[in-house]
């Protein structure tokens, strides 16, 4: 993987163009080189398709029960993501760490957490993964490296900066990923965190997924900075700006950083473009956009939808096998949903357990 | 076989809803994620999406409709391939939503009413010190020191971070020498951002690692004090007890001398109220050393409130290899029989002055340290009622919703019998705290006031 800042050479026709255009996406000090498109082999390319399906029909399964009444409070859905959290997680090994906000469920899905507890933790059961007591917002698996789910807008990337912290203490080679929001990165302890992750050379990604929308604000409304990879530059961390529509993006953007950032050189910062289809959450009526601009994106820039092309232009995946998958997947769903219903509340002991380890 | 589309709960309070158009008619053809429907909700107008393609068989609830329960079925889709006749005809099951959703109990509104009780806990005894255990003569500043120092040869997991921990040898040096033992890997300064590197201590222990991070002074922990209680005291909990977060916070709380409102003030009602935390406020140079060795092996996170002004006096601690004491237990500093003071931190020492000048007067008062206000050892404070019938709290801070209040209140609901007097809290003047000498002087909490305090619960 190329490391120096220059641009890796030839591959492009048009170089030149190409380029420029890359350079307005890069922060202008020393950065990872602009990744060129992941070749992934139709196995990888199979497992990406797989992954950001199960995503999507878990979270479509997920507001079917929310409007079922079966999933309270806030629900925060991740369908238009998917190809963000999918990418990235491809390209980290067993020891990495990663932390997120309150949009949490697709990133679990992509750690290989299995749906069932997932889900029925967003029904509030005994078989839920925190016990029913953390809610959608609130999950964690530390066992699979995902250290949260966490509900406070920013939180997450002081903490996560902080398990990079653990990583190069314990000099274990691990990288800590923190993905936060366009939202987040208006928080002042973002930069705070920036800081320090610089100075110390942490072996932290910081990957915010532009969404475009804060709740109901716009980037440009929000952000004196909307070219939100800059964001870093004054801490000197290198940015890189991805499409975050096209999962093979990602994955070439992860790899770069995650090389980088295991070389000892400090953080990285990834903004990925995505977009939400959804409301901010389940009762957020999103009437701060039009109808056409979220149909443009489903139309043309679907990253699931983009990734079956791939599968089928490659002329080595049939639209049977394709088929085959999505049953495959919405079978694990209605596993996952029917263990989320069926599982029984939680047990009322369980009000006073764990509010402390040691009994004093 | 068709899929029934019930109206959705589109927000947590929704209840019922009207719908107020259909934007397909039976026979369209319907995309996934079509608008096919706008539902006004008891907030907003929101649009209902199709999530599966298909064809509309059947509309069952005609557009206007109002007050339409959330989870009736108001449409059936045909699904691809399938007859849309068929669909259309298929039963359509009674709300299934209101019997199947999972009926929303209210809240107990008492604890007493919980379906199980809370576990009570037994605070252990202070370790024994074996007869002709040397004792020698420590500042509290010394004590810490020695505390952080032994846990970090103990642990390497343990390290210090804090603004001027390391090359400055610590704000009010009570890190002096750890730069030099463990080296910059461990010891660490780092800029000016509480909430930065509280955040940071917080995901290293979630980590793995045991943090000390100190505050220069717990009122700059405000920046900070999300971190304290979102992050590290709820965790444990909300993960259903899979991941920790064993961090000590720790730095000068309280009034220190003439530094005004900003830098003056007690933060221990605050953290003491909060489910998850441990916090800790000693006196003494010996319960320095041992609860702050205590606080740094705890699984759980811990706030540890010292004392700008207690920092330089000096005590005798007990000369062991391993002083850890019991967290949850107060200490009775001082028999007696007449009235019990309670106090904790800087406080203890204004109520043993005073319980002196009560003796004078022929008053044995007996004083006790909390040490621990949190888990509050309501025990020792009730076990004292029970001999002395008459209580007062001596508390540097304000007087609302304070320890002192506290203690009140659990004098009143478990110790009411005993009382034979109510009981008294002395505790600063409710002001920011005035620069003035004279004036912050009679802000501050005063022994004079505590043995007033004394006789009148004695009605002496």
């Amino acid at each position: 993987m190329a490391k120096s800042p220059a641009k890796p050479s030839g591959g492009a026709k048009n170089k030149a163009a190409t380029d420029a255009h890359d350079h307005l996406r890069t922060t202008r000090i020393p950065a990872p080189a602009y990744p060129q498109t992941y070749k992934a082999s139709v196995d990888e390319l199979k497992q990406f398709y797989r992954e950001m399906l199960l995503i999507r029909r878990f979270e479509e399964r997920a507001g079917q029960m929310y409007g079922l009444g079966l999933i309270g409070g806030f629900c925060h859905l991740y369908i238009g993501q998917e190809a963000v959290v999918v990418g990235i997680q491809s390209a980290l090994r067993k020891g990495d760490s990663i932390i997120t906000g309150y949009r949490d469920h697709g990133h679990m899905l992509a750690c290989g957490i299995d749906p069932k507890p997932v889900m029925a933790e967003l029904t509030g059961r005994a078989g839920g993964i925190s016990r029913g007591k953390g809610g959608s917002m609130h999950m964690f698996a530390v066992d699979h490296g995902f250290y949260g789910g966490h509900g406070i807008v920013g939180a997450q990337v002081s903490l996560g900066t902080g398990l990079a912290f653990a990583h190069k203490y314990k000099k274990d080679g691990g990288v800590a990923v923190t993905y936060f929001g366009d939202g987040a990165s208006n928080q002042g302890q973002v930069y705070e965190s920036f800081n320090m992750a610089e100075l110390w050379k942490l072996p932290v990604i910081y990957v915010i997924e532009n969404n475009q929308y804060a709740m109901g604000t716009s980037v440009n409304r929000a952000s004196a900075e909307d070219q939100l990879f800059r964001r870093g530059e004054s801490f000197r961390i290198p940015g890189l700006q991805i499409n975050g529509m096209d999962v093979c993006e990602v994955r070439a953007a992860a790899d770069e950083a995650v090389a980088w950032v295991r070389a000892g050189k400090g953080p990285v910062l990834l903004e990925m473009k995505t977009y939400r289809y959804r409301g901010h959450s389940m009762s957020d009526p999103a009437k701060y956009r039009s109808k056409e601009e979220v149909e443009q994106v489903r139309e043309h820039s679907d990253p699931i939808e983009g990734c079956k092309k791939r599968l089928l232009e490659s002329g080595r995946v049939t639209e049977e096998e394709l088929k085959a998958i999505d049953k495959e997947i919405r079978a694990l769903v209605a596993e996952a949903a029917d263990f989320a219903q069926n599982s029984p509340e939680p047990d009322p002991a369980e009000l006073y357990t764990d509010v402390l380890v040691e009994a004093y | 076989m068709a899929t029934e589309i019930f109206l959705p709960a589109m927000s947590p309070t929704m209840e019922e809803g009207t719908l107020a158009k259909w934007l397909v008619k039976e026979g369209d053809t319907i995309k996934a994620g079509q608008v096919i429907a706008e539902i006004e909700t008891d907030k907003a107008t929101m649009e209902l999406e199709a999530d599966d393609a298909g064809v509309v068989a059947r509309l069952l609830v005609p557009g206007g409709a109002e007050g339409v329960k959330v989870g009736t079925p108001i449409a059936l889709v045909a699904e691809e391939g399938e007859s849309v006749a068929a669909a259309a005809a298929a039963p359509v099951a009674p709300a299934p939503v209101a019997t199947a959703a999972p009926a929303v109990s209210a809240p107990a509104p008492v604890a007493a009413s919980a379906p199980v009780a809370a576990p009570v806990l037994v605070a252990k005894a202070d370790p024994a010190i074996p007869a002709g255990t040397p004792m020698v003569k420590m500042t509290v500043r010394e004590a810490l020191r020695d505390a952080m120092a032994e846990e970090m040869r103990r642990d390497d997991r343990v390290f210090v971070m804090g603004e001027e921990v390391a090359q400055y040898q610590g704000a009010y040096k009570v890190t002096q020498g750890l730069l030099d033992m463990f080296g910059p890997d461990r010891v660490i300064d780092t800029p000016i951002t509480e909430h930065g590197f509280a955040g940071i201590g917080a995901g290293a222990a979630m980590g793995g690692l045991k943090p000390v991070i100190e505050f220069m002074t717990f009122n700059f922990a405000m920046q900070a004090i999300d971190h304290i209680i979102n992050s590290a005291a709820k965790t444990n909990y909300m993960s259903g007890g899979q991941m920790r977060c064993p961090i000590v916070f720790r730095g000068p709380n309280g009034a220190a001398a003439r530094v005004g409102a900003q830098h003056s003030q007690n933060y221990g009602a605050w953290y003491a109220a909060v489910p998850g935390l441990i916090v800790l406020a000693p006196y003494d140079a010996a319960d320095a050393k041992g609860l702050l060795k205590a606080a740094i092996r705890s699984p759980d996170p811990v706030v540890f409130l010292e004392n700008e002004l207690l920092y330089g006096r000096t005590f005798e601690v007990p000369q062991m290899d391993d002083y850890v004491l019991p967290i949850g237990k107060a200490r009775i500093m001082r028999e007696g029989t007449d009235v019990t003071l309670v106090g904790y931190s800087i406080a203890v020492g204004v109520a043993l002055e005073a319980a002196d000048k009560l003796a004078a007067e022929g008053i044995s008062a007996e004083v006790i340290d909390l040490r621990s206000l949190r888990p509050l050892d309501r025990a020792t404070v009730l076990t004292s009622l029970k001999k002395t019938n008459r209580l007062v709290v001596v508390e540097e801070g304000w007087p609302q919703c304070s320890i002192a209040s506290e203690i009140a209140a659990i004098c009143m609901e478990d110790g009411f019998d005993d009382l034979d007097a109510p009981v008294l809290r002395v505790t600063d003047v409710d002001v920011p705290l005035p620069y003035a000498n004279n004036l912050e002087k009679m802000a501050l909490v005063k022994v004079d006031d505590v043995v007033a305090a004394a006789r009148r619960v004695c009605y002496r």
